[in-house]
């Protein structure tokens, strides 16, 4: 919690409840006139007016500003705490700041999939980015599955790394419309760049107990080990993005939701994650999401180069 | 503070007798949005009956200087200064639900409940009254409120407080959750329940019907014409 919001109570409570009455005396002499005057008197209307849109006034903000930096802390460790979740180092009660120093932010151009180092990481908010004309595009219709309309250019990744300081999880924030809500969250693949160790969507409002499950965590764990692409498939070689020379494959996204329970036996069950019981759009909100972010218009290339460069 | 007769009166009234959701039949819109689930159903429960309180009191404190033509708008001012401070209080100290809560926070500002004292008590009363009051006609509104989100929440997913109560099929265990429960025309099917349950134990709450109709010409029996 920020400190800075009640230094040393003692010191600023001398002399303040004199110094208060002295202030109310000082109204009341000042406010006399005008309580005195008829209540619908064009004076007193304006005088009453602007007395409580002062006071409220004061009220408001004076909340707002004390309370800022409470809710941003907040807003931050919730984001965090999502971000942790989704990588499965996550535990209740832990040390949040100290936990997310193990965890690198970076900033990705997704068209070419490299790393930008013009953009601080830190305080770049793709979310903003991608309302900002500037700093996004908008996506032609054909090609926005997930009904986000603009996608920002450059996009945040988080590298959880190992203590041998090898590469252990990428975390990637997505977005995609549900139902009702555009709905905002983080996949996390393994270094591998096709593995899927979890996927949390933090920030939606599909209707609660059907596409709201969304958040229920034994939902959320059937993700875990499925694979994102498939690279048999008969869209798989898009060969024409190549990198010093070498040709690299972004794959095809099989990964979705399908209706009923996976049978793990059948082949392709790799692909699959049960669908939302009584949620179909939201469930299909989801796949989406998923094809769009980790296909080419998304992550797509920088997986495929990090595949490229591991193997 | 010892409470006088009048004061608990106050206080008790609207939860049965004078309840302001099933006898006057305000404040439906939030009652149908945060009863869902136990959790949102409380907290909104918590902010609007501090914001009817506070808000009565405030009223009830300049009634005698507010000028007439500008009386509505006054009370708007005081209402929405406090809205806005429950709003920032909950992201500040309960950011989870407040989340889940969204814009029906703010929307406690266009309830008719607050406005509905503040114009029929708070101008007319002194503000310990009108604070009780308010008081009062919160926890009348939130009986409601939770009284449906339990039954919602609990045949609607099989929990109360997001604890599971009823194991469900699809974990294994027994219950079918009953998915209508957790759309919003569920609220009104259990309001209207709610509504019809009071008004039979207590007839006097029956409205008198606005006009009566008349026998048709010719079906009266026994009656040469």
């Amino acid at each position: 919690m920020p400190e800075s919001v009640n230094k040393n109570p003692e010191v600023a409570q001398v002399g303040f409840k004199e110094k208060l009455a002295g202030y109310v005396e000082t109204a009341q002499v000042y406010a006399q006139p005008y309580l005195d005057l008829p209540n619908d008197s064009f004076k007193k209307t304006v005088a009453v007016a602007l007395a409580l849109c002062l006071v409220g006034a004061v009220v408001v903000s004076g909340s707002a500003v004390i309370l800022r930096p409470l809710q941003e802390w907040n807003k931050s460790k919730d984001e965090k705490v999502n971000i942790l979740e989704v990588a499965e180092l996550y535990q209740k009660g832990m040390d949040v700041d100290a936990a997310f120093k193990n965890i690198e932010t970076r900033v990705v151009d997704l068209a070419t999939g490299d790393y930008v180092e013009s953009v601080d990481a830190k305080t770049y908010d793709q979310w903003k980015a991608a309302k900002d004309p500037a700093q996004s595009e908008s996506i032609p219709p054909a090609k926005d599955i997930a009904s986000i309309k603009r996608k920002p250019k450059y996009a945040k990744v988080y590298l959880v790394k190992q203590d041998d300081g090898k590469l252990k999880t990428v975390i990637m924030p997505v977005n995609g419309y549900g139902l009702w809500s555009t709905m905002y969250g983080f996949i996390a693949l393994e270094a591998d760049g096709e593995t899927v160790v979890g996927m949390n969507l933090y920030d939606q409002a599909e209707t609660p107990g059907l596409g709201g499950e969304v958040v229920n965590p034994k939902w959320k764990a059937l993700w875990k080990g499925k694979k994102v692409y498939n690279f048999t498939g008969k869209e798989v070689h898009e060969t024409n993005l190549t990198e010093k020379g070498q040709t690299i494959e972004i794959g095809e996204v099989a990964l979705g939701l399908v209706k009923g329970s996976v049978d793990s036996n059948k082949p392709g069950a790799e692909f699959q994650v049960d669908a939302l019981a009584g949620a179909t759009l939201t469930s299909r909100g989801v796949s989406n999401l998923v094809q769009y972010w980790m296909g080419r218009e998304g992550y797509g290339i920088y997986l495929a180069k990090l595949r490229n460069a591991k193997g | 503070m010892e409470l006088t007769d009048e004061n608990k009166k106050v206080l008790v009234e609207p939860l049965v007798e004078n309840n302001p959701i099933t006898l006057q039949v305000l404040g439906i819109c939030s009652a149908l949005a945060v009863t869902s689930q136990l959790s949102t159903a409380l907290i909104m429960s918590l902010a609007l009956t501090t914001v009817t309180a506070f808000s009565s009191a405030g009223i009830a404190f300049i009634r005698n200087h507010v000028p007439s033509s500008i009386r509505i708008i006054a009370q708007m001012v005081i209402i929405a200064s406090l809205v806005i401070v429950v709003d920032q209080l909950l992201k500040a100290f309960a950011y989870e639900i407040s989340k889940q809560l969204s814009v029906f926070v703010g929307l406690i500002i266009t309830n008719c409940i607050v406005m509905g004292r503040a114009e029929a008590y708070a101008m007319k009363n002194p503000p310990w009254e009108s604070f009780l009051d308010g008081i009062g006609n919160g926890l009348g509104y939130s009986l409601i409120l939770v009284t449906v989100a339990v039954i919602r929440e609990l045949f609607g997913s099989g929990k109360l407080l997001g604890i599971d109560v009823f194991p469900l099929i699809k974990d294994g265990g027994w219950y079918v959750p009953n998915g209508l429960l957790l759309l919003p025309p569920s609220a009104f099917f259990l309001i209207g329940l709610i509504i019809w349950a009071v008004r039979t134990w207590k007839p006097k709450q029956v409205e008198k019907a606005d006009f009566s109709i008349q026998p048709a010409h010719g079906v009266v029996h026994g009656e040469a014409h």
